[in-house]
């Protein structure tokens, strides 16, 4: 249960939204549209407790996410523009290590067989540098296989994705979604998930 | 799985990037040199005169390299989103930003305290005052990491960053400067370092536990 | 937002920005005189030292420099400590505003130390611990300035300033104390700016006059400045519209 309440964003000398409300239960999916620029990453951002709202709050099953940041990083990850990968880490030691840092036990069977579930199996070795853009983003969202995460924020998580990888990302949501957990989305895309009418957020109004 | 298990899996990271980048810091260290080696030649050759500069000049160089190597601290995790994934994690910030700053100095200080004796005896200096030069070194480029990442912390992803940061945090160098400085002073007068030493580490606790908080706070600042 | 103190009033930045400008006139005005008072002291009520002839009067310029130097660092360091605190935009203006005055003092420190020092002790510049610390308070107030002008977002700004604000004023105790052992380590009993010709009353008098005419001055140059950052702050709200069209 995750709510915003009257949220208020001022970047540089614009207010780019304010009075903001929405809430997210069990199994919904939050889609956040609005032109570019109209404060879409900034709302994921503060959703993750990255920026501090003008004005406004954000609870997490009725907590302000300031008190309760441990519990809340726990069970909630974050997937924003930049792909998180390090560039002279290989794909599977960049899983590996996101996922022990994030405190998720991981042994080398299950984080192979996240990356390759993304697509990735043959690539394992590789240092990302020599991986396309494409495919490090995918290395980034197999964190997502891993982390017993409830609640997704994903900011513009389709970009760069083939067709084959979409729909697996697609389905992925789905899966996530019909299990109870939650996702908050950015996306230029249709998103359309089997199963799923999402609730809309609409910044430009 | 644990806070230290958590810290022990960073500095395992930052280890092994930083052996993938040898060239990084062994650019730190040439650089620590080289600024040595420039002393005698702007001042001349003679012994007497070298031997009474020789702790004040590593040390120097050490500040010098110590700040070069600041840019190593965060800007490449801030650049491809790995620092967001930091904050973002359960582990409270203070412990793994302590975690980052040791990794650092292992790769960036330690150099410099391994080599610092090689340069002690160009500038003549005799066994107990390069000793001091040593411990000195030892207590006072942790500081140097500490101080350094709260600048570094500040100028993430602004330009002109390696000389904006100098001018923050080379004023908050001095102190550590005069101690480490004024210990191989005192080591080679004979009036005893250990004044020197003590508040030095003094300061290396003080640091240690107040410059996390004020990196944690530099790091929100500049991450929203 | 209602039932708070009415000081909550002045920390909006319009209400701020009128009160500001009916005080200034009066600080330049009490600036002005002190300064007056504290010049006739140090030229003609203050007794030539027979040490130092009258080249040592520079000290009433540079003593209440030096301190005013400080002093402003601090009450920087508390306004931005308010301002992290409570959030309040003013009081990150604030000290943004006094940071370039305060580094001004700093500057007419050295110089007028320098020239003291001249005469003096027949050179330009001496390491001693006070005018080294003013040398460090100088490279502190010039961090500051350059941080700000490097970020963009006014925000980040605002904050980012405030941290460096008060790690420095954390450590200028301890700067200055290592300053003073490195300086009585190495220069044994020579020169001092702090062993000055032992006071004379009226000596003392003329410096604190001279110290507050300072202070009102630095008070109203702060203020003045505020207020232009004010306007550029808010360039795009109402308010300042309708200020530029009654004003012009």
């Amino acid at each position: 249960m995750l709510e915003g309440k009257n949220l208020a964003c001022v970047r540089g000398e614009r207010t780019l939204f304010s009075r903001l409300n929405f809430m997210l239960n069990e199994g919904e999916l939050l889609l956040v549209q609005g032109a570019n620029g109209s404060g879409k990453t900034s709302l994921l951002r503060m959703v993750c407790g990255l920026l501090a709202p003008e004005f406004g709050e954000i609870l997490w099953q009725g907590e302000k996410i300031g008190t309760v940041r441990e519990s809340y990083h726990a069970e909630m990850a974050y997937f924003g523009h930049a792909p998180a990968v390090k560039e002279d880490l290989s794909a599977f030691e960049n899983l590996d290590f996101s996922c022990r840092l994030a405190g998720i036990q991981v042994d080398h069977e299950e984080v192979k067989g996240a990356l390759g579930h993304l697509g990735l199996g043959h690539c394992l070795n590789l240092p990302a540098k020599s991986l396309s853009q494409g495919q490090r983003r995918r290395v980034a969202l197999s964190r997502l296989l891993l982390a017993k995460a409830r609640l997704w924020i994903l900011d513009e998580p389709l970009t760069a994705l083939d067709q084959a990888a979409l729909q697996l990302v697609q389905s992925l949501i789905g899966e996530h979604l019909h299990q109870g957990g939650m996702a908050l989305l950015t996306t230029h895309q249709p998103a359309m998930i089997p199963g799923i009418t999402p609730k809309i957020l609409d910044l430009s109004a | 799985m644990s806070i230290t298990q958590t810290v022990f899996v960073l500095l395992q990271r930052e280890l092994m990037l930083a052996m993938r980048r040898r060239g990084d810091v062994l650019t730190v260290l040439f650089f620590f040199v080289i600024v040595a080696s420039l002393f005698p030649l702007g001042v001349g050759p003679d012994p007497k005169l070298l031997r009474l500069m020789g702790g004040g000049v590593v040390w120097v160089a050490a500040l010098l390299a110590a700040m070069l190597s600041l840019g190593r601290m965060f800007a490449s995790d801030y650049a491809d989103g790995t620092l967001e994934q930091l904050v973002l994690t359960p582990t409270p910030p203070v412990v793994w930003i302590t975690g980052k700053i040791v990794a650092h100095w292992l790769v960036s200080g330690v150099p410099l305290i391994l080599m610092a004796p090689v340069l002690g005896v160009q500038f003549g200096l005799s066994g107990d005052a390069l000793a001091v030069l040593v411990f000195s070194l030892l207590l006072g480029t942790p500081v140097l990491s500490l101080i350094g990442a709260i600048g570094a912390a500040l100028t993430l992803g602004l330009r002109g960053g390696g000389v904006l940061v100098s001018l923050l945090v080379l004023p908050l160098y001095i102190p550590v400067l005069i101690f480490g400085a004024g210990a191989v002073d005192g080591a080679m007068s004979g009036l005893g370092s250990e004044a020197h030493l003590s508040l030095l580490g003094g300061i290396l606790i003080l640091a240690f536990m107040l410059t996390p908080w004020a990196v944690s706070a530099a790091l929100r600042i500049s991450i929203e | 937002m209602t039932n708070r103190l009415n000081l909550y009033k002045y920390s909006s930045p319009a209400t701020f920005y009128a009160l500001a400008g009916k005080m200034i006139p009066w600080f330049y005005g009490a600036a002005a005189l002190l300064c007056i008072v504290g010049l006739y002291i140090s030229f003609f009520l203050a007794p030539t030292d027979f040490q130092q002839s009258d080249a040592y009067r520079i000290i009433f310029i540079h003593v209440p420099a030096s301190w005013m130097s400080m002093f402003i660092y601090i009450v920087m360091a508390v306004w931005a400590a308010l301002g992290l605190a409570f959030n309040t935009r003013l009081s990150f203006m604030m000290a943004s505003a006094l940071a370039p005055t305060g580094a001004m003092l700093t500057f007419v420190s050295l110089w007028t130390g320098a020239l003291w020092g001249k005469p003096t002790w027949g050179a330009w510049w001496v390491w001693d611990a006070r005018l080294t610390s003013e040398l460090i308070l100088f490279f502190l107030y010039l961090g500051f300035m350059a941080l700000q002008a490097a970020i963009d977002d006014p925000r980040r700004a605002d904050r980012a300033g405030a941290l460096i604000a008060l790690v420095g004023v954390v450590n200028v105790p301890i700067i200055y104390f290592s300053v003073r052992w490195w300086n009585t380590l190495h220069q044994g009993a020579s020169v001092s700016m702090t062993k000055a010709p032992s006071m004379a009353a009226i000596m003392l008098e003329g410096m604190l006059v001279m110290a507050l005419a300072v202070w009102m001055y630095a008070i109203a140059a702060s203020l003045s400045r505020v207020r232009s950052i004010i306007l550029e702050r808010e360039r795009n709200s109402q308010w300042v519209a309708q200020l530029l069209e009654t004003e012009i």
